[in-house]
This record gives structure tokens, sequence and C-alpha cells, in this order.
């Protein structure tokens, strides 16, 4: 299912554990950098490079592909991707091999052929949105930037003071 | 899993960008006058600064009672996001110098504000990048004066002070024929009258002095935007190439929809520096929850204020509004007449505002516009008896009876 409302990718952020970055890059100034950093320092969720050429990020474990990352560790909840458009049938395919419940498709990472295939594969599907992003608009870092949450609520979010 | 639901416009002005105060529990939004903010970590700190996680580093570039309004106003304006800024004029320059460098071109409608009138004419022309000035609702004109290196198409919802309304559906679809972005400044409509991104607009600017605080109480300016133009097109290289001003960091390729707020507010507000303080955002959240209680009044008091004009024999003409309550007319005996009828007022208040909710009157020829020569005035819209109406939200037969008089006391001397 291709997922879009606000509703449903809450839950599908909500839901996942571990979080499989293919394609994640070691150099700072990549977007893959910055989202792997990003859910690394600010998330709960258990976080993995998928990347060939590296075996680790900042001290984080690479894998050198979703096959061997299932192997070891059994499959990942969500497979965030960062790849040329191009190969993306590839990747799809990888994830399905690998059990993956989810694959999200990052900016501009879009192969109308791949979404298809994971859809039909009963996957959940997000396309050309970032995990980054959604995952602050449901914790309040869109609020911090003037970015329009879209979240209307008079309820208190809890916060441990003691 | 919570049922979603569509918020309707007078919920969100209450409530968007302003859930209980998560430490405290305070329900009005509470106003954070701070300059800057105490890191978590060596580590959280290098990662604000990369723009890798989200958080206040220093009050110039965000600060929590700047961000609800914000988030306030993107929500009534239906946009990605906004950023705030110290006046309109400087939303207005920063929204130039986040699309356009020197040698870059615009388009402005020219029956515009007579401060953009200047900035764009004067300022921002010194720094290399020039204007046309076109009349917008010939659709022709404007196509004729788009150019490669043209950056940005800017009108006003309703020209100031001329009252026209500009074809907004038309010249979206013009911009986006030439892969540039409809700016427009809605501050005489305001979200609750007119929503541009709804029609086509990629960028929406407001002088947040005027209907958004409603009370006269403080300066501000803001811009929204759609989140739905295509930034990389390869028109704007200043959001699609390496940023020297942010480690060579490509903002389309990182940010995607959100890269030319990021850059607005990243770059251009960090360098420029013209930022909302906190107690002006604070006054305009406190304003924007009577937005459409106010303007429901204001345009009641203007349609009869309007109609009472068109019944004075001391009256010329009446351009009574399209939309808004801000509209002009000619008193009888030009130049003169208008100033004797300003001065024999006695409850409008003669100042260089709109949007109060005390009613207020200006000579724009002399004032607003008085850097345009006769020439320019007509093409802005303006005749040398204009006056310039804001209505109020006093009681509308006070108000009607202070015009009366002031008419009266208008009349030649014998």
């Amino acid at each position: 299912m291709i997922l879009e409302s606000p509703a449903q990718l809450r839950a599908l952020l909500e839901a996942a554990r571990t979080v499989a970055i293919v394609g994640a890059s070691s150099n700072p100034l990549r977007p893959s950098y910055t989202v792997l950093s990003y859910l690394r320092t600010r998330s709960p969720y258990d976080v993995v490079a998928i990347n060939p050429a590296l075996t680790q990020i900042d001290g984080l474990a690479a894998y050198p592909s979703l096959a061997a990352y299932a192997t070891q560790r059994g499959a990942p909840d969500l497979v965030d991707v960062f790849r040329k458009p191009g190969e993306l049938v590839a990747v799809v395919a990888d994830a399905i091999a690998a059990g993956a419940r989810a694959i999200w498709f990052q900016y501009g990472v879009v192969n109308p052929e791949a979404i298809a295939r994971a859809d039909e594969a009963g996957l959940s599907v997000v396309v050309d949105r970032c995990v980054k992003v959604e995952y602050a608009r449901l914790h309040g870092g869109l609020a911090t930037a003037g970015l329009n949450s879209g979240l209307i609520t008079s309820r208190r979010a809890r916060l441990d003071l003691s | 899993m919570q049922p979603e639901r569509e918020f309707g416009f007078a919920t969100r002005a209450l409530h968007a960008g302003t859930p209980p105060d998560p430490v405290t529990g305070s329900r009005a939004a509470p106003l954070y006058q701070t300059s800057a903010y105490v890191f978590e970590s060596t580590e959280q700190a290098a990662e604000l600064f990369a723009l890798r996680g989200y958080g206040h580093i220093y009050s110039r570039i965000s600060n929590p009672t700047v961000a609800a309004f914000e988030e306030r106003m993107a929500s009534l304006e239906g946009g990605l996001g906004a950023v705030a800024f110290a006046s309109g004029l400087a939303a207005q320059l920063c929204t130039v110098l986040s699309l356009a460098e020197a040698g870059d071109h615009l388009v402005s409608a020219q029956n515009v504000y007579g401060g953009t009138l200047t900035q764009f004419g004067v300022t921002v022309k010194r720094m290399g990048i020039e204007t046309t000035f076109v009349p917008v609702e010939d659709l022709d004109a404007v196509r004729a004066a788009l150019r490669p290196e043209t950056k940005m198409l800017f009108v006003e919802t309703v020209g100031n002070p001329s009252g026209v309304v500009a074809p907004l559906e038309s010249l979206a679809a013009l911009a986006h024929e030439f892969g540039i972005p409809l700016v427009v400044d809605n501050t005489f409509a305001t979200p609750y009258l007119c929503r541009p991104i709804a029609l086509g607009a990629d960028v929406v600017l407001h002088s947040a002095t005027k209907f958004i605080n409603g009370h006269g109480t403080a300066v501000g300016g803001v811009l929204i935007e759609s989140g739905a133009f295509p930034w990389g097109n390869g028109r704007f290289p200043l959001l699609s190439e390496p940023s020297p001003g942010y480690h060579q960091k490509v903002f389309t390729e990182t940010f995607g929809e959100y890269a030319f707020l990021m850059r607005a507010r990243a770059e251009v507000l960090r360098d420029v520096g013209a930022q909302m303080s906190p107690m002006d955002a604070w006054l305009a959240l406190i304003g924007l929850e009577t937005l459409p209680l106010r303007m429901e009044r204001h345009l009641r008091n203007a349609r009869d204020v309007a109609a009472f004009l068109q019944t004075r024999p001391e009256v010329a003409w009446v351009r009574a509004p399209q939309l808004g309550s801000i509209f002009t007319f000619g008193v009888r005996g030009g130049r003169d007449a208008g100033r004797r009828f300003i001065d024999a007022l006695q409850l409008w208040s003669h100042l260089a505002n709109v949007g109060d909710a005390k009613s207020l009157v200006i000579h724009p020829a002399s004032t607003t516009h008085s850097q345009q020569s006769d020439d320019e005035l007509r093409k802005a819209g303006v005749e040398p008896e204009s006056v310039r109406l804001s209505v109020g939200l006093e009681d509308v037969d006070d108000l009607i009876w202070d015009l009366g008089n002031a008419l009266q006391g208008a009349a030649p001397p014998e």
C-alpha cells in the first residue's frame, strides 16, 4: 500500500523498530548522512547503514547488502532508500527478499516500476518524502523551524521532569 | 489510531502552532524572551549547526514564540511553512534575496505599496537586480516583461491603495509556464478572505503589522511557502547548486520540498538579521486568535461607510472595496479639500498604517506615495485627491457621524 496521509505515516513510524538505510554515505554533506545522523541521535530506532563500500559510519555498523543484514539480524522493519532511480527495481527485490515490511523512497528517489513492485509485494510504500521530516513532524522538530506540522491538540505532551 | 480531521479556519487561528507548553502546561503561548538556547551536548550543538537536527540556536535564526506564529500563519495560508521577519518589507527583501542575485530580474505589479516601489525600484536595483513594473491585469504586458533571468512575479492580492484585485490564477499559470514562482502580498485580504496558495501562488507575504496583529501594537512580516514549486527546475541555482553560505550544501537535494524555506531561514535570515522579535510574534499570535471575528466586522463597517460616502455631495468618487476593508475616495476640491477633510476628523486616526482595530485615514499622495511623481502616482492608481480609509471596528454610526462632520468642514471657505 502506498502511504500518504499523516495518520498512515504516523502509524508506520510508530510501529517501526529497525531502519536500514540503503545508500547511506559517510560524507556529512550528503542527505543520507543527514538522515542517518538525525535518526541515530534523536530517534529510538535501531539504525543500520547498507553500503558495500563501508564497514561503519560514525561507529555505526554498515552492512554490504540488505541480504547480509537480514542473515545476521533478521528482517528490517523499514528500508529507507537513497539510490539512483535506475537501481530501485533491484533495491525493491532485495527488500522483499530480506523480509522488509516497508520501503521508503527519499526525495527524488522515484521509479514507478519499483514502486509498483513493492506495492504488489504487500510492502507499505512511501514515495518522495523524507523520514527525518516526517519523524520530526510527529515529535515537535518541524514546529521549531516554523513548519506546518498539521498537528492541532489541546493535550499536554508528556515530559519527564523528574 | 487518532481519527483525522481537517480543522476549520477559526479553530486553526486559535490553535495552530500552539499546543500546551510541554514544560509547564501553559495554555496561552509562552513568550520566550531569550536570545539563545543551551545545547544538550557538543554533539547536539554540531548537529544543529550542520542543519541535521531541529532545535533553536540563537533567536536571530529561530525562537519558540516566533516559530509558533510562523506555524499558525503557514496553517492559515495553507502553506508548508513560514519564516517571520521584522517587517513586511524585510520579508519581501529576504524573499528576493532567497531567489535572486546581481544580474537577475523581477517583474512586479505597478499598483503596489509605495515602499515596495522604492524597495524594488531603488534599493534592490542598486544590488544589481532590476525590476520591471507592469499592469498585472494586462497578461500580455506581464508576459512581455518576463526574461530568461526573471526570478519571480510579484503582486499584491489587493493593490495598495488602488484596491484593484489581481487575477491570481491567471498570473500563477503564466509564472509557472515560465518556470518562476508567483509571489503574492496578501496583507490587505488576509488568509480569511483570500488564500493565494489555493489559487496557485507559491510564496505569500504579509505585513503582520496590519490585520494579522490587528491592534496596531507591533511591526512584523512573514513569508509562507506552498512547498509545491519545483525549485530544482534549473532556474534557481541559489537553491539547487552547492551553497558557499552553508558548507556547500545543496538545499534542493537535502531538504526537498523544504529547500526554499530552509535557505530563507538558515542563510538569508541568518545573514540579514531582520528577524521578528518574540514579543511582536506573541502579540501577533494573540491578534490572530480573533482574525475571523475582526474581519467580519471590518467588512460590514467598510460596506456601510462606503455606502454612506456615495450619498454625499462633497464626495467626487468612491472606489468601494472589492475585497477587504481598505479603500479610497476623492473629496471634491482636490488636494486642499482632502487636507481640510483629514484635519476636521475627530474619531478617525490620521496615520500611516492600515488594518488596525481602530479606523485610520491618510492622504497617500503626500505620505505613503510621496516619493512618486504624478505620472507614477497615476500608474500606482493614486489620484492627488485620493483619501485612503482603513475601516475599523468602532460603532459604524460613530464612524459615519465623524465622516459627515469632516466632509462639511472640508467645504471650500465661503
